[in-house]
Formats: structure tokens, sequence, C-alpha cells
């Protein structure tokens, strides 16, 4: 079929001398305006493999059940009960898990053609890495969504009410956007899709394990409460488990905007020095 | 009005030189080729100029503007069609453009609209829809190139434009490069093909080893070259030996045997037909029968070598 096309079709000599008139050049785009152009790549990406969502649908109802049911019992009087304590915590590990795809793709995309392009247009330049991130904002709230929904027909009944769960997605996103800079660089800096996932796992089976996302620390020895305290995921859990709990934890929520800050300064630098090196 | 100039241009990859003191002075308006094979430097130049990577040393100016200074000022007056397809391959051609059109400052109704009209004219229009990945090579190039005079450069690089088309795709693409030329858009093209070269550039630097080893028109370049090639197919393989003795003899120039046991290739010098109709006669004299023979154009390989060679005995 592509032969049969590549014979009708050929060039049009005069339309394309007529294209070639010289037109007056728009102004460049803002950077906002460039982003949200990459952003919209991302998301039509999506459209043309819809199968990429299945990491953020199946994988959180997985989680959200196996945990649930398997430590439900032991660690409350019943899954239902354990579920009040570990739904927001769930749904930070879900979507923080699922960060680390933005650096597979800009490992997989930044070899390809289409990034010389990019980078020879006059645009902002972290406009492309912004763009992943937004995109990828659109897949951290399709998890939340599922896991909030799958938690609710399982019995989770937030006592923050709708307002608070939408400010706890709020914050699970802004940290999420900090966090995927810690991916983009990886995946600049790691000679493949594989070697970032390796990286991936080392820095996030820890960091969501090592955590209050499934227990309270109170029971751990003191050296490791003195690493879970300062985890990055268990002050954002702690954030996010207030708003939905109608009890906002202050401490909690300036630690996780010190540290959305500091992600996005530090790694988005590095990001970006990556990027423009390569 | 000088569309490039580079001075000492040089970028240094851990050992080796890939780009080591390359001056170019490419006039605006033009074609001009750079030639060479794989691993020469021809990318890398192209690289520097497009500002894709910064030069370890030397000055390199787009249109007066430095690459290094004011990379923004270059990208604003370049296009880039690179070896491998600048375009995104999980998206439609549409896709593409308005993708393209949007980061060069349209709004989406603009952007839709010019790349509805650069699809019509690439001759794409029926394959807008269908994800690029599913487009065949001549096609994808054509949308490549399609995105890169989105908004009409003033200097467009392309990189191997052809390499790996069908002869009737690379038919199509040297006459867009000829309507974009027209157009009044200066061409940095870089090429392993004389031929290429030969139908497209009005100025051409070969490279060799990251350095220009010549630098011209294409008759000058030709001349300097020596004219071709004469290829002989024998009857009998058994006397080859023979054959090649003589050839040496009359022509005064290495003989190769081709990996076809009754073939050989010898290069002329400046009066080829004289000489290749003597080599003849002297074969036929000598009763080795020629069963056909051809003269050929210098390929790039006897460029290389004959210009090559003079380096080394300069």
């Amino acid at each position: 079929m592509t032969a049969t096309i590549e014979q009708l079709e050929a060039p049009k000599p005069e339309a394309l001398a007529a294209v070639l008139v010289a037109k007056t050049r728009p102004p460049r785009p803002s950077a906002l305006s460039a982003s949200i152009t990459f952003g919209w790549r991302a998301v039509l990406k999506i459209k043309h493999v819809p199968e990429q969502l299945f990491d953020v649908t199946a994988f959180p109802i997985m989680m959200i059940l196996m945990f649930t049911y398997l430590f439900g019992g032991a660690l409350a009087s019943s899954p239902t009960e354990y579920l009040q304590f570990l739904l927001p915590g769930i749904m930070v590990t879900s979507v923080v898990m699922i960060t680390m795809y933005t650096g597979v793709a800009v490992n997989t995309d930044i070899e390809k053609g289409v990034f010389d392009r990019f980078r020879t247009l006059p645009i902002w330049r972290p406009a492309p890495m912004v763009g992943y991130i937004l995109g990828d904002l659109l897949r951290y709230v399709l998890a939340s969504t599922t896991i909030m929904l799958v938690g609710l027909v399982l019995g989770y009944r937030p006592a923050g009410g709708f307002t608070g769960v939408v400010l706890a997605v709020g914050v699970l996103m802004a940290f999420s956007f900090a966090f995927s800079w810690v991916w983009t660089m990886f995946g600049l800096l790691m000679r493949s899709e594989k070697s970032v996932m390796g990286v991936s796992m080392l820095v996030l089976m820890p960091l969501t394990f090592l955590s209050n996302v499934y227990v309270n620390p109170a029971t751990m020895p003191g050296w490791l409460q003195a690493f879970v305290n300062v985890n990055p995921i268990t002050q954002l859990v702690s954030a996010v488990r207030g708003f939905m709990s109608g009890s906002a934890d202050a401490g909690a929520l300036s630690w996780t905007l010190g540290y959305t800050i500091a992600f996005t300064v530090v790694f988005g630098a590095l990001t970006m020095r990556l990027y423009n090196r390569k | 009005m000088l569309a490039i100039e580079t001075k000492g241009l040089v970028k240094v990859f851990g050992k080796t030189r890939a780009v080591d003191g390359v001056d170019l002075a490419v006039p605006a308006g033009t074609v001009y080729g750079l030639l060479g094979p794989n691993g020469a430097g021809k990318t890398t130049t192209v690289r520097l100029l497009a500002t894709l990577l910064k030069p370890d040393d030397g000055v390199a100016e787009v249109f007066g503007h430095d690459v290094r200074a004011d990379p923004d000022a270059v990208r604003a007056l370049v296009s880039l069609t690179g070896q491998y397809a600048s375009v995104d391959e999980d998206l439609t051609g549409t896709e593409n453009l308005i993708l393209l059109g949007r980061l060069l400052g349209h709004t989406g109704k603009s952007a839709r609209a010019r790349g509805e009209q650069l699809l019509e004219a690439f001759g794409l229009t029926d394959a807008k829809d269908r994800q690029v990945k599913n487009y065949s090579g001549g096609m994808r190039r054509r949308l490549d190139i399609a995105a890169s005079i989105f908004a009409t450069p003033q200097l467009l690089f392309l990189d191997e434009p052809t390499t790996g088309l069908d002869p009737r795709s690379r038919n199509q693409v040297w006459d867009i490069v000829r309507a974009v030329v027209d157009a009044g858009t200066t061409v940095l093209l870089t090429t392993q093909y004389l031929d290429e070269a030969d139908q497209l550039a009005s100025r051409i630097a070969v490279i060799d080893r990251g350095k220009v080893i010549a630098e011209g028109t294409k008759g000058e370049l030709k001349a300097s070259v020596g004219v071709g090639s004469i290829h002989v197919r024998l009857r009998d393989a058994g006397q080859r030996a023979e054959a090649q003795q003589l050839l040496t003899r009359v022509l005064d120039a290495d003989i190769q045997l081709d990996s076809d046991p009754v073939a050989l290739t010898a290069c002329l010098g400046g009066h080829a037909t004289e000489q290749a109709a003597e080599a003849l006669a002297q074969l036929a004299r000598a009763g080795i029968t020629v069963d056909n023979f051809s003269l050929g154009q210098p390929s790039l390989d006897e460029v290389f070598l004959a210009l090559t060679d003079k380096e080394q005995a300069a």
C-alpha cells in the first residue's frame, strides 16, 4: 500500500514554488507556549499508543488491592480500616513510581533525529523537557483518579472531603513535577532505557518502602527513623494524608514544598546542563 | 555575501579530531556540497554550524552571526534535515507540521493551514493522517524537508538527504532541493555521492579525516582528479594476467583486478578516450578477446584516492 501511494504521488513543482515564497515569520513563542506545545506532543503519543496507559491504571489498581489485603488484617483490624491509613500512601507510591517513565521516554527519544530539529529551533531551551513532564502530569492525574475511585469502592472515606482530596492530589502533582527532573537527568545521562529503569529501582524502592507509606515509623529502630523522617516521600505522604483526613499538616507541607523547590532547581539545572551538552 | 564562513573550525571527541581546522566560505543563494566518506567529519561540521555542538576551536559564522556567541540568532535563520529523519515517527504527518508550526510561533490555526499547504506541495496529502513510522523512506524524507521549510529558512542543512532512497525518490528530493534554492535559500548539502554533488552543488569541498582536502567548482575538482576509468571484461579468464601486464605498460597506470575473474579496471589520465581506444587496440593485437568494456566517470573512491595521494605527496 505504501508503495502504491509512493508511485501515485510526487511533489508538485508549482505548489512547491508557492509555499516557498518567503513568509514573514511570527514572533518566537513564549516559554510557556513552547512547553505546552511539547506537552501536547506527549499527549498525542498517548493518543497513538493508548496501551501505555496500562501503567497508570492497572499498576495502581494492583498496588492498592495487593497491599490492602496483604497487610490489612495483620497491621490493622481489617483491610477496610487499614485502607484509611494506606490509601494516601499508596497513591503517592504509585504516582512517584511512574514518574520514572519520564526518564525512559527522554532516553528513547533523545537519540532520535527529531531532537536535532527541536534543538535547532529558536525556542526556550528547557521547553522540550518541561513538555515531557507536563504530558506526564496527565498520567499522574489519571493514576491518582484511578486509585481514589478504587479506594472509594473498597471503603475508603476521606474526612477531608472532595476539597481535601483535590488539595492532596495538587500537592502530589507539584512534587511529582519536581521529582520528574531526577528522571529527565538520568534519561540524558544513561546509555540505555534499561539502565534508566535499573537506576530508578535503586532510587524508588528504598524511598517508597523506607517511609511511612505502609506502617507507622514509631516501631522502627532509631537509625531507620532518622532516615524515614527526612525521606521526601515520608513528608509528602504526611502532607497528602493531612489534606485527605481533613487536618492539614503544616510541617510536612512546608518540608514537601522545600523538597519540591530543591528538586526542581537542582535536577532541573543538571538536566539542562546535560541537554545542552548532548 | 557569505552564508557560512568558518576559520580553523575544530571539534574533538576524545582522541579523535572529528573536525580538524576546517575553513569554509559558502556564498549565499547557492548549493554548497560537502563531499566525503563516512566518518570524514561532514556531519560534525553541519552539527557545529547548526548549533547542535559547540566548536572546540576556530570561528564559525552563519550570515555574520557567531554560532557560539549568538546561537539563537543562528537558529532563527537555519533549518536542519538530519541524516536520520528529523521528524517524530510516532506522530502523523499533519501532527508533525502543526507541532513545528506552533514551536515557530504560529497559532494552531495558521500552523494547520501552512501544514496542509506543505503536505499538498510535497505530495503527502493522502498520507497526512498516518503515523510517520508507516511512511516509506522517500515520503519520510519529503516530510522532513517540508518541516525544514515550514518557515522558509535562509540556510538549509541537508545531511545526506538521499542516502538509502530509491532512484525515483532521490530524483524527487533533488527537484525539491532545486526549488528551495530557486526560492533564495542557501543549501549546505553533505553527501557521499559524487553524482549528487554533481547534480546539485555549484561548489564542493571534499572532506577527509576532518580536513578540507580540495575545494572548488565541479569542473575544477574533476579536472584535478582525472577523467575516469575503463572497465574491461575478457572472454577467457586465463588471459587476465597477460591483459594486466599489457594494460599496465600501455596506460602506465595501476590495474585493479575485480572479484569477477574475467574483469579488470584501469584508471585513465587526461586523455581518457584516446587512451581507452589505444588500450583496446593493443588488446586486440595481442589476441586477447574483449567481451565488453565501459568507460566510467571517476567514482568518489577515485576522486578520493587521487586527492589523498596528492595530499600525501605535497
